[in-house]
């Protein structure tokens, strides 16, 4: 039976680590960490989990800290933002390339400068090439099922790859709604125990982590770890079908939303897409044959998938909520973009970058692009394709 | 779906208040949300928070721009801060403060619709002995809205306030006292 309750999106996090009661959590406590690790450190000081909780002096030493375990045999956690993430950078290629299924709970927002605090993609999207699988959420209820589905996705055989769990910040993370969640037995059930095959202190099998990969044999490693990726393709689809099956509620690597008949669509993430839901809900009452698809998963990028999704549709827009300064569109433009490019028949396809910096988007902001769609789709006339939302002019 | 906005300082709880509504809300079976907007943090800045409650899930994340009902808990901003944009006619607007509508009225840059002001320091230094601001406003907005039940929204409070201070029972009371008061106490303008 699900449980009724009211969280943040903070609080689903560490409600599902706690839940699943990791082996190490490694943090570092202040500023830009999130409130995981505070509400998680009240559940170790009550004695709900027995995780090891270590605190550390920089989000550099707590990614290493978990590598460490996760090497070690242990599951580990833990969670960041922001700069936060930034400076883990170096260590999230070691976890990645030593495939090392550590989960990392991200609270996704801006990067410095000007400073700012609020929510983009910059932090993440940053990391994209990384080796981290990415899993993205609209709410609190989708945070904490990804969560849920995390861990197994991650540690599985054919992946074995650290995993980011991304929020928005603020609108998701400091947000109270509804949320189902399931009971602790139930979540341990289908979390399971982590039994790596292999790891540093099984004695009958002694191995080597993260040695000097001469030349010779560097490409095959990354390779292999190109592999895994592909890999995890399947396993995340295995684990939601069975996560629907335990839990009741349905995900994949994208949620397309009305997109059966759509002739204009938009390619968006995150809370977001919620917004955009509903000015997709009023152009559909008026008639618009408009629909969305909201990427859950960017890493892998399902880029087969949602060309099939896209292929019928006359006009496109992908939101963008990071500027990546390539001067050619964003990230999430370019795989788009790329991923379509080899339709027989392809829409036309427009980037536009919004919501920088915790920048508002509203339902009207999302009805203003259908309505450039639907003239490109009537003109056959892009116009600019990257271009930036709502910002000043100069 | 009601939409609120609240305005308070940081530190004085807004925020808090927010999520106090979203709870109540929450426990009379509604869907909510309570989220904060977040600028340069400093005690005493100017803060918004927001509430959505809903019959279903609401998939809309942005801000409210045009809220239903605002909530100001500090009337010194009311000069500063336009506590009125995009507040609805047929909504109200509740202050916190010692004034009468009426009295209020002038500092509203022309809002057409009911002003409502509550005392909220007077209640609460009554019941709590000192002043949180945020029991007496949150039951002036459910007043105010009707987004609750009265008698629902009373009953769900004390079990909250049960279980909330199960350390602290001689609490409780005087929290009951500040919302059963602030609900009745409101001042409504013309």
């Amino acid at each position: 039976m699900s449980i009724r309750e009211r969280l943040s999106g903070n609080e689903a996090i560490a409600t599902a680590m706690r839940q699943i009661n990791p082996d190490v959590f490694a943090m570092f406590p202040i500023t830009p960490s999130t409130e995981i690790p505070q509400y998680f450190a009240q559940y170790v000081a009550d004695g709900k989990v027995d995780t090891e909780f270590i605190c550390v002096e920089s989000e550099h030493s707590s990614l290493s800290a978990c590598l460490g375990a996760e090497a070690a045999g242990c599951r580990a956690v833990t969670a960041t933002s922001s700069a936060g993430l930034s400076f883990m950078n170096e260590v999230l290629y070691v976890a990645a390339s030593s495939r090392l299924p550590v989960v990392l709970a991200v609270s996704c927002r801006a990067l410095t400068g000007p400073i700012n605090i609020n929510h983009d993609y910059s932090d993440s999207m940053a990391e994209r090439d990384s080796g981290f699988i990415q899993l993205y959420a609209e709410n609190n209820q989708e945070v904490y099922d990804n969560y849920l589905m995390a861990h197994r996705i991650a540690e599985h055989p054919d992946v074995r790859l650290p995993l980011m769990v991304c929020e928005d910040g603020f609108i998701t993370s400091h947000a109270i709604e509804n949320i189902e969640l399931e009971e602790d037995a139930a979540v341990k059930a289908f979390v399971g125990e982590y039994r790596p095959e292999n790891y540093l202190l099984k004695k009958e099998n002694p191995l080597a982590v993260g040695p000097y990969g001469v030349s010779g044999y560097y490409m095959e490693a990354r390779v292999a770890q190109a592999h895994a990726m592909m890999n995890a393709k399947k396993v995340i689809l295995d684990v939601a079908a069975d996560f629907e099956k335990t839990f009741g509620r349905s995900y994949g690597f994208f949620e397309s939303y009305r997109m059966e008949d759509a002739e204009l669509a938009m390619v968006i993430m995150g809370s977001s897409a919620g917004t955009a839901k509903a000015a997709v809900d009023e152009l559909r009452a008026e008639g618009v044959k408009a629909g969305l698809v909201k990427i859950r998963v960017f890493r892998p990028f399902p880029g087969e998938e949602l060309a099939q999704v896209l292929s019928g549709c006359k006009a496109v827009a992908v939101m963008d909520k990071s500027e990546g300064f390539s001067a050619n569109g964003g990230p999430l433009y370019a795989e788009t973009a790329g991923a379509c490019f080899n339709l027989e028949q392809r829409p036309k396809m427009v980037d536009i970058v919004f919501g920088l910096g915790g920048r508002d988007f509203t339902v009207e902001a999302a009805r203003s692009v259908y309505g450039r769609l639907e003239q490109i789709a009537r003109t056959g006339e892009t116009g600019p394709l990257y271009t930036h939302m709502g910002q000043r002019e100069a | 779906m009601i939409e609120i906005r609240w305005h308070g300082r940081g530190g004085q709880g807004a925020k808090t208040a927010s999520q106090l509504l979203a709870d109540a809300a929450f426990m009379a079976g509604k869907y909510v949300q309570s989220f904060p907007e977040y600028g340069p943090e400093r005690s005493g800045a100017p803060i918004t928070a927001y509430n959505r409650i809903s019959e279903e899930r609401c998939s809309v994340h942005s801000n409210i721009y045009d809220p239903d009902y605002v909530a100001v808990v500090d009337e010194t901003l009311l000069e500063s801060v336009d506590v009125t944009g995009g507040l609805k006619t047929s909504g109200a607007i509740i202050i916190n403060s010692a004034k009468s509508p009426d009295e209020l009225k002038p500092h509203l840059r022309g809002y057409a619709g009911r002003v409502c002001t509550i005392d909220a320091r007077e209640i609460s230094q009554r019941n709590l002995g000192a002043y949180f601001p945020n029991t007496p406003m949150l039951a002036a907005v459910v007043a105010v809205s009707g987004c609750v039940d009265r008698e629902q929204f009373l009953k769900d409070m004390e079990e909250s306030y049960r279980h909330k201070f199960a350390k602290k029972p001689q609490v409780v009371e005087g929290n009951l006292k500040c919302l059963r008061e602030a609900m009745d106490e409101v001042r409504y303008g013309a």
